[in-house]
């Protein structure tokens, strides 16, 4: 395949400044994340008094040392609890992730429970969800670490309560899937999350600490006049002898960890398919990936050079490449394993979406999973695009991605604007994954141009009437803008879960490669299809 | 004994390392080789070595490797006609030899009456003093009366010396300061000698203070020449047990030598002797030496007398065995520099040299030193016999060199999976006393504290060194950043660490005491051997991972690290355990104090285990009732076999 040239100059000036600006915003990110680590660690010493092990630790200890693991919405409801982002704790009070036990590739989800004792933060039922469809569509046995306090009742909100019973649902479809669920109460498991437990077909208790009741002791009080203690009603003894709720009695957490990865090791599960192939690392370092998006969006950018540093040899062989040039499509290789790349060098015209639509259909057809590089500031306007069919053409697109056969990854590399952010398979389309570097910005057109244009809907509203306020143009201008600006980037789209991430540009490959593989593995494994969910006795 | 005895087929009446080392010589010679071996033994390198195997019984020696029936049956069977003792085991033993002979096998080593005459230490020393050699002033009468024997001290004076007359390897044997400590010692020295040899009858020697051991190889054919390669000295001992030897002696001048070398050659021309033999004498600090005893085989350290004289030791008892006669006379024998063999032992130096037993997980003696072993990766070191596994030998031109080059081996050797005294072995070598030549018998007693001190600085290194290798796994660029809480055992410790992956950049360890914070980074594998950056000096490692277990080698040093990230940390205030008592090593039961259904307090002696000659008392670690015992008297147990359940009444 021909080999990309680069003609990025990595000691220029405009590199140095693109790196200086994607490098503060990669800073930003980890400072976010750092933040929830921080509060979580906060509750050390409370932790360690009950011989506990902290969240982060029990995930540590739980997944295969070295081994990667694919971290999956961190920043999920930043700026939910507090406005002010510098305050706010992201992460909605669940660490989830990808990762393996015992050999076995899982999702992993556990209760940040460092954090006000793992009760629900905002967005954590939609992250919680979210992580459930991932280990559905991709196959996945699931690992839970529950510990939660439940929902604040102080911030009770109806609809979370309805929506919430999908986290139940879901674990039945699991189970039913053929995909085990694992789940160790590593304390509260209370009212309706008691059934997050119940709802597991391998349930490992510890002692002195889980706590699985439908009520609890005040609950009861108010409700039967009962008076009983913690351990009476939902105790790790009581329910591994006596309800027989709990499998595995566990003496600490750590004992408790043992297990779940003793229960992995035991379930014989089919290891990923592990065919080597050799191939090549890019020919340009990844370290380049921090200064090849212009810091500014409107700038243009050959996406070319992102593609050769994150394909197996810089290797890609572009298709059509001279039809509707702007639209690039291509086949390249991510260690060894074939991929079909998407992406925009300019907006979409007619003949970038024929291409485009022609190029997903022969992946299909061909099964070659596709990634989208999101650098998208629309499809083309104007009279002759209008006459060129560019609604048909990009209508035509949009069916081919919504109902393409092969796994679609989509990462958002700059811009994703308008009609474009659904051509290239943005999140309302439901790629498998979906993951943003920092510098990503997504909304329905820029600020600038959204504001130009109600402002001159609206003088010809105010000239219709007779009078033009500019001062009130300009106002209403410069609130638009805002409005548009403060959405459009990754610190409020990722906190909103439109994407499953944010990666530093570093990681692009080595996080595709694992996308992809999960991708593969999910595609290969036969479920062991069942009528219903395991029960209990 | 005609003149010449021909052989073409020999068995060795050995195992582990001397079996393999007679039997390298004897297949060099052209013989076909036997090897005999217990159950415990099948499968061992000795085994493999021989041309053919013959299994003659259990594991416990008695049962094997000294009964003379089974070995002359095995000769018989394999049509071997001749037999190599080794040392050790029946080496010395006339019966044995006389055995051997009335089998029509021809015995590598000294008639029988030889033996019995230079094998009873009295009657050994009477033999001496009737040929002139000076012997430390004694008494080994017939009269063994408690009466006679105080009356004789008076005579000897003190410090003075009690030794079984039979005995041997420092069994039965006390050192008695001054007259009050007579009559206790004796008797615990009789009452010892006993037990081990079935005969209490002892002598008394005057104890030489903080003598060397000094002993003299002799070689004398069947053609009545004989002759004597210098000395050897083997001074530096633990529990009477030589652990380190030399040739030739810092503190034998050629004067001393040829002197104790023409006593030697009398002494043995005098008692009629065939083959190999060692006479031990006691040199003390005025240059005046006394004989103690004389080994009438091979011995262990034989290989530093061949270092400096070039001859193979074995080939020429084979030799001799054989009729022929002494192929070379005294004024052929050359010294040429300096030879130091050090015993490797699966021991325990921290833990006043108990023996170990266990699999060598991995063996990796250094190049550049002769190595006599009987090893592989995987050889079992079982708990029934010697704890010597290996001997390492360096040869130079001086002695400070071949000391340089055997501490540099030893540190390069890498034997994994049982505790051994390499560490300490090379403390004893780079120890100034010793460098300067100037170790006596008294050398370990008196340094013990600094050859054994656990050393620090080592053990933090190896900490935290341990901690990476526990966490290094794939090193994904993708590995999950949070640091894991580590927690294992190192060195008779627990650590706990932080170790917190850096996305295939390394790993950062922290501990949260003891242990310096440090950033490791992987350079390479190559099988067994890590080499890795630590704070940005490149280092290598040896390991050996197995489950929770991680056996590791680092400057010079063996660890073992277990893993106890995923066990329960005990707490004051947890429920009981699992009430499941546990062998704490290999052993045999000797006393079960308990019956099933007796209920116990925490603490409470369960069950006595022997090993290694060692009582072991097993207690119950929580009060409640003895639900099951699994094991009868007189069981033999392996490490870690459940032994006992005790239930907790409480516990549902």
């Amino acid at each position: 395949m021909p080999v990309i040239e680069s003609r990025l100059q990595p000691d220029s000036e405009s590199f140095e400044a693109n790196a200086a600006a994607q490098r503060a915003l990669l800073a930003e990110v980890r400072a976010h994340e750092q933040r929830a680590v921080a509060a979580s660690q906060a509750s050390a010493a409370r932790f360690a008094r009950r011989h506990q092990l902290l969240p982060r630790e029990r995930v540590a200890l739980l997944l295969d040392a070295g081994s990667p693991f694919l971290p999956i919405a961190s920043l999920a409801g930043l700026g939910h609890d507090k406005p002010d982002l510098g305050q706010s704790v992201p992460g909605a009070g669940v660490i989830a992730g990808i990762g393996f036990v015992s050999g076995v590739r899982c999702m992993v989800s556990a209760s940040d429970s460092g954090i006000e004792a793992g009760a629900l933060q905002p967005m954590g039922l939609d992250k919680q969800l979210r992580v459930q469809e991932l280990a559905l569509e991709n196959r996945l046995p699931y690992v839970q670490l529950v510990e939660s306090a439940g929902a604040n009742l102080m911030a009770y909100r109806v609809q979370d309560f309805v929506r919430g019973g999908g986290i139940f649902r879901n674990l039945a479809r699991l189970s039913a899937a053929g995909l085990p669920v694992v789940t160790v109460t590593h304390g509260s498991s209370t009212a309706g999350g008691a059934y997050q437990t119940g709802l597991s077909d391998y349930i490992v208790m510890v002692r002195d600490r889980t706590r699985a009741f439908l009520a609890g002791p005040p609950l009861l009080k108010a409700a039967t006049g009962e008076v009983a203690t913690e351990e009476a009603l939902g105790g790790a003894v009581m329910h591994t002898h006596v309800s027989g709720l709990g499998d595995y009695l566990a003496e600490d957490d750590r004992d408790a960890i043992r297990i779940a990865r003793d229960i992995l090791a035991s379930l014989d599960w089919p290891s990923p398919p592990q065919a080597v192939r050799s191939f090549e690392p890019p020919r340009y370092p990844a370290e380049e990936l921090v200064g090849v998006m212009p810091a500014d969006w409107k700038r243009p950018v050959d996406m070319r050079e992102v593609i050769a540093r994150l394909v197996d040899g810089s290797d890609f062989l572009p298709f059509s490449p001279d039809y509707g040039p702007a639209t690039v499509c291509g086949h390249a290789r991510i260690e060894g394993w074939p991929v079909g790349i998407l992406t925009n060098n300019g907006p979409i015209d007619a003949a970038g979406a024929s291409k485009a639509t022609h190029f997903i259909q022969a992946c299909c057809q061909s099964r070659t999973p596709i990634l989208y590089l999101h650098n998208i500031t629309g499809y083309m306007v104007g009279v002759a695009h209008e006459e060129g069919g560019i609604i048909k053409h990009g209508a035509k697109m949009i069916q081919a991605v919504t109902n393409a056969s092969v796994p679609q990854v989509t990462l958002h590399c700059g811009a994703s604007f308008g009609a474009g952010n659904y051509g290239m398979c943005g999140r309302g389309f439901a790629p498998r994954f979906c993951f943003s570097w920092p510098n990503a910005v997504t909304a329905v057109m820029g600020g600038e141009q959204a504001a130009r244009t109600m402002a001159i809907v609206a003088e010809a509203a105010m000239a219709r009437q007779g009078a033009v306020d500019t001062a009130r143009l300009d106002a209403m201008q410069q609130q638009i803008v805002e409005r548009f600006e403060g959405q459009m980037s990754v610190f409020t789209t990722s906190a909103l879960l439109l994407d499953d991430g944010v990666i530093d540009p570093r990681d692009t490959r080595a996080v595709l490669a694992e996308v992809f593989a999960i991708c593969r593995e999910g595609d290969a494994r036969v479920p062991q299809a069942m009528q219903f969910g395991v029960a209990r006795p | 004994m005609s003149a010449r005895t021909p052989f073409g087929k020999l068995l060795v009446a050995n195992r582990g390392e001397v079996a393999v080392r007679v039997m390298r010589t004897a297949r060099a010679m052209g013989l076909r080789t036997v090897a005999v071996h217990s159950t415990a033994d099948a499968d061992a390198e000795h085994v493999r070595s021989a041309d053919e195997a013959v299994c003659i019984g259990e594991a416990l020696p008695a049962r094997s490797y000294l009964d003379i029936d089974a070995i002359v049956r095995a000769a018989r069977q394999t049509g071997a006609e001749a037999v190599h003792p080794g040392y050790g085991f029946l080496a010395e033993n006339p019966d044995f030899a006389a055995a051997c002979r009335a089998a029509g096998l021809v015995f590598v080593g000294p008639s029988a009456d030889a033996m019995r005459a230079m094998g009873h230490k009295a009657g050994a020393k009477r033999v001496m003093e009737a040929a002139g050699v000076p012997c430390v002033p004694g008494y080994d009468g017939a009269d063994q009366s408690d009466q006679r024997l105080a009356d004789e001290t008076a005579r000897i004076g003190y410090p003075l010396m009690v030794k079984a007359t039979a005995g041997g390897g420092g069994r039965g044997m006390r050192l008695v300061p001054s007259a009050g400590d007579f009559m206790g010692l004796l008797h615990s020295a009789r009452s010892e000698a006993r037990g081990a040899f079935g005969d209490d009858e002892v002598l008394l020697e005057r104890a030489i203070v903080e003598p060397r051991h000094i002993e003299i190889q002799v070689l004398a054919d069947r053609h009545g020449h004989a002759i004597h390669l210098g000395e050897r000295d083997c001074s530096v001992q633990r529990r009477h047990q030589k652990v380190i030897e030399e040739a030739p002696s810092p503190a034998v001048s050629p004067q001393l030598r040829e002197r104790m070398g023409r006593d030697a050659v009398a002494a043995t021309l005098a008692v009629g002797y065939e083959g190999a033999g060692t006479l031990e004498f006691l040199l003390d600090r005025d240059g005046r030496y006394y004989f103690m005893e004389m080994n009438t085989r091979l011995q262990v350290e034989h290989p530093v007398t061949e270092a400096v004289t070039g001859l193979d030791l074995v080939a020429l008892q084979l030799r001799i065995a054989a009729g022929e006669p002494l192929p070379l006379t005294q004024e052929e024998v050359r010294i040429d520099g300096h030879a130091i063999e050090v015993r490797l032992c699966a021991e325990d130096p921290a833990a006043d040299f108990m023996p170990q037993s266990g699999r060598v997980a991995l063996w990796r003696p250094a190049p550049g030193l002769r190595v006599d072993h009987a090893l592989r990766d995987g050889a079992a070191v079982p708990p029934f016999y010697d704890s010597m596994i290996a001997k390492l030998i360096a040869h130079a031109p001086t002695r400070d060199a071949a000391r340089q080059g055997l501490i540099a081996g030893l540190a390069d050797s890498v034997a994994l999976g049982v505790v051994t005294n390499q560490r300490f072995l090379q403390r004893c070598l780079a120890h100034p006393v010793f460098a300067a030549g100037e170790a006596t018998t008294a050398f370990i007693g008196a340094h013990s504290d600094a050859l054994t001190a656990p050393d620090e600085a080592a053990q933090a290194d190896a900490a935290r060194l341990a901690a990476w290798l526990f966490r290094l796994g794939a090193d994904s660029p993708l590995a999950n950043p949070f640091p894991a809480p580590l927690r294992f055992s190192l060195g008779g410790r627990v650590h706990t660490a932080q170790v917190r992956a850096l996305g295939g950049r390394g790993h950062d360890v922290r501990f949260d005491v003891e242990v310096a914070d440090a950033r490791f980074e992987l350079v390479a594998r190559d099988g067994d051997t890590v080499r890795y950056r630590c704070e940005g000096v490149q280092a290598r490692a040896v390991v050996h991972r197995d489950g929770p277990r991680l056996l590791l080698h680092t400057q010079g040093c063996a660890w073992e690290a277990i893993d106890l990230s995923f066990a329960p940390i005990a707490r004051a205030d947890a429920a009981p355990g699992d009430g499941l008592l546990r062998a704490a090593m290999t052993g045999r039961v000797i006393a079960l104090l308990v019956a099933e259904g007796d209920t116990v307090a925490a603490g409470q002696p369960v069950l006595t285990l022997e090993a290694m000659k060692m009582e072991h008392v097993h207690v119950a670690k929580q009060a409640g009732r003895v639900a099951g015992l699994h094991v009868a008297l007189g069981a033999q147990v392996a490490a870690r076999q459940l032994l006992a359940e005790i239930r907790s009444e409480a516990t549902p």
